[in-house]
């Protein structure tokens, strides 16, 4: 599934390198700059020293190419793409706890699933754990679906995006020490 | 050869072509110190009396120089101390790289004795630091800051380093050949497209004003600059950090902008059809009201750091480079030009300026600012180094002192680091040991750093220094009876003897309290070995003139009455 930009949002993602206190540093940055974040992920790529983070800001406030040029001054942030207004897909993932304590909320949740990419992942007596994966938007209807039944605890994972077709985000950086100190190669 | 942590990093400040550190020993940092001992022949050592003068002092320095300036601390307070320092060279792009010794690796978190978390204290106010974990990194590191603070547009890169790295011993092999970092590519040249968009600006502009920052003294760009300004007679507005980026007594330049610069300047760019921005960043001291600045201008902005572009300023062609290599590429197809009813109009603001001029219209009996520094001009052939501490003597420096060039007018631009001026002096004559340096302060920043008189006497530094003294935090009582209804509060000051104060470190001094004095008091400082501290005894309650209120238009500045005119 393809999908048009969330509104109103920038979505930049970003190439780190996978060291200590690179999250701090990029955290650091948009609270003094006052940027308004929506949700930021970090992840690990198949490249084992480099970290993926997609940041999702509100525009309406700052705009993609001051975020962009600030995260870029940042030494340990590799590459820096905004993928908003360009085709790219995107999910956010939710866990949301919701009251099944009787035949009522148990069949309203299971007719919800079916209309959505979503499925039970835990059933007890008084609570069901259900996941969804989907865009931004999808995955907000479908709590405003659910709200009704009773959500009893919830979390959202915040966005991860990706650029279509053959825009290729990578990067081939390799550090120039490993982790036990020992020199892999010679740098220079 | 096997070295230690603490060898290796005085090894790679000699490999950095350092000679000079200033800094302030403790116990996390010991090791490094005690290390020294085996360099005094090539690294000299600078002890200050508090660390914020040693980040001052590296500051000073590099911005005398060009080099990085270098200063070294102990953990926790020593770090601490640092920090003012470093967000003033953070602010005004100065290459700094700061030592700090940490506590061992494996009492990192655990609150040991004089523990800071340094890296996360300074990270805001640093360009890049780093925490040295492995003895195997540290060389690498520490050319690495060398590196990133130099580089691009400049600032300060800490490196903070575990007491156990500094004693670790490792075979030392020196990182040859260039650093290639990937997340790290410094602009360099403009595209085709953008020097072509902005020679059509420039071609078609009838009233053109240049704005020359920081970044042209930084890029080494004065040569390209004056070629531009002289070629297509573009008038040149300087910026407090830029001036003397073009000699200020060439007929192309008319002064300097912002909050208290010449009202020509600000008329000026109010009134231009293109700005042509070269290593500014359109700080709001310069802007005044962004919404009603320079309304009918088209705006080309080089900068070197391109999340400066646009953001505070609209420009029409933003061009992220370095300002001398985007000035060499448009220079062949600049058309030489003239714009005479333009820069006719700027001689009548002048000339309207010339009549408000206080060294004209004044006729009390005390002395007062603009005297003193246009006599320290007058007396220093207008060529000595000045480096300025913050507020009305600061702004008066600017509008008293033209400078002819480059990286002769030091001053916390950005920051407005009360304190900065004595050390930064005292640096700035470490780096430019044959030339007259002077810091002119007022008397409230100078009691924020006079500790560091006994670092100029321990070292014999022949810094003058001029304090402007007129009892109170000028700058502040002057906002106070502009916009507080005249409420002097917190800013009437209590004052020591400052000549006394001098004579207690063993300074030669002297009090000046009427013009007549000033010559034989610069005569005075300039012809006595050593430190020297002259205290300019004036008015209390001067203005600094013109001035834009904050956030309020460029053009509608508070001015200084014509002689004769009554004050409205």
């Amino acid at each position: 599934m393809s999908e048009q930009n969330e509104n109103n949002k920038v979505v930049v993602v970003a190439l780190v390198e996978n060291k200590p206190g690179v999250l701090n540093r990029v955290a650091s940055l948009f609270r003094r700059r006052a940027f308004n974040v929506d949700s930021l992920t970090v992840g690990r790529t198949h490249r084992p020293h480099v970290s993926r983070m997609t940041i999702v800001v509100d525009s309406e406030q700052t705009n993609a190419y001051k975020i962009a040029s600030n995260l870029a001054k940042l030494i340990n942030v590799i590459d820096v793409q905004v993928l908003s207004g360009q085709p790219h897909v995107s999910r956010d993932l939710a866990l949301i706890k919701v009251r099944s304590d009787d035949a009522d909320s148990r069949n309203a949740m299971t007719e919800i699933c079916e209309r959505y990419p979503a499925r039970i992942i835990d059933v007890g007596p008084k609570v069901a754990i259900v996941e969804i994966t989907g865009t931004e938007t999808l995955v907000a209807q479908f709590i405003e679906e659910v709200r009704p039944i009773g959500i009893v605890e919830m979390i959202r994972t915040g966005v991860v995006a990706m650029g279509r077709g053959t825009r290729i985000h990578d990067t081939e950086y390799q550090p120039v020490f490993q982790k036990n100190g020992s020199r892999q190669q010679n740098p220079l | 050869m096997k070295l230690t942590g603490a060898e290796i990093i005085l090894e790679c400040l000699l490999r950095e072509n350092v000679r000079v550190m200033f800094g302030y020993p403790g116990g996390a940092i010991l090791p490094t110190y005690d290390a020294m001992t085996k360099y005094t022949d090539r690294l000299h050592h600078v002890l200050v009396r508090h660390e914020q003068g040693a980040s001052h002092m590296a500051d000073g320095y590099a911005r005398a120089t060009g080099d990085v300036g270098v200063c070294i601390a102990t953990s926790g307070p020593g770090a601490t101390n640092l920090i003012t320092g470093l967000a003033t060279a953070m602010m005004d792009s100065v290459p700094v790289v700061a030592i700090t010794g940490q506590v061992p690796v494996a009492a990192i978190g655990s609150d040991a004795f004089q523990e800071t978390d340094v890296t996360g204290a300074s990270l805001p106010i640093t360009k890049h630091n780093y925490l040295v974990t492995d003895i195997e990194e540290l060389a690498y590191t520490i050319k690495e800051a060398f590196h990133i603070a130099r580089s691009g547009r400049p600032g300060p890169v800490l490196v903070d380093v575990p007491k156990d790295i500094q004693t670790a011993v490792t075979e030392f092999e020196y990182p040859e050949g260039p650093i290639t970092l990937p997340g790290y590519r410094p602009p360099a040249s403009a595209t085709e497209e953008q020097v072509a968009a902005a020679l059509e600006l420039i071609k078609g502009a009838e009233r053109p004003v240049i704005l020359a920052g920081h970044g042209i003294i930084m890029s080494g760009a004065s040569r390209e600059l004056q070629e531009l300004a002289e070629r297509a007679q573009i008038p040149v507005a300087q910026t407090l950090l830029g001036k003397g980026c073009m000699p200020e007594s060439h007929p192309m330049v008319i002064g300097w902008m912002g909050m208290h610069g010449d009202a020509c300047c600000n008329y000026a760019i109010q009134e231009a059809d293109l700005l042509i921005a070269l290593g500014m960043r359109f700080d709001d001291r310069v802007t005044g009201n962004l919404n009603t600045y320079s309304p009918n201008s088209r705006k080309i902005h080089v900068d070197i750091d391109p999340s400066e572009l646009n953001k505070n300023v609209r420009a029409d062609v933003p061009i992220a480079g370095d300002v001398k290599t985007v000035l060499r590429q448009l220079l062949p197809d600049v058309p030489s030009k003239t714009h005479q009813p333009w820069m006719a109009r700027i001689r009548d603001w002048q000339e309207d300026s010339d009549e408000r001029d206080i060294l004209k219209s004044y006729d009390g009996d005390k002395l007062i600012s603009a005297q003193v520094i246009n006599d320290l001009w007058k007396y220093t052939g207008g060529d000595a180094i000045t480096v300025t501490d913050v507020g009305q003597h600061q702004m008066i420096e600017a509008q008293y002192y033209p400078h002819q060039r480059p990286s002769t007018l030091l001053t916390s631009g950005g920051l407005g680091t009360m304190g900065y001026g004595l050390p930064a002096a005292i640096g700035a004559k470490f780096g430019k040991p044959d030339e007259e340096v002077w810091a002119v302060v007022g008397d409230g920043g100078f009691q924020m750093t006079m500790c560091e008189l006994a670092t100029a006497m321990q070292e014999n530094v022949k810094v003058n220094i001029a304090i402007i003294n007129n009892g109170f935090l000028g700058m502040v009582r002057q906002w106070q009876e502009l916009f507080y209804d005249h409420r002097y509060h917190a800013t009437p000051m209590f004052n020591p003897d400052f000549c006394k104060l001098a004579d207690a470190f063993g300074i030669p001094n002297m009090r000046v309290t009427s013009r007549d004095q000033v010559a034989a008091s610069v005569e005075f400082a300039r012809s006595t070995d050593g430190p020297v501290l002259i205290e300019y005894v004036v008015e209390k309650e001067e203005m600094v003139y013109p001035m834009v209120p904050a956030g309020a238009d460029l053009h509608n500045m508070v001015r200084r009455p014509k002689r004769g005119e009554v004050k409205a």
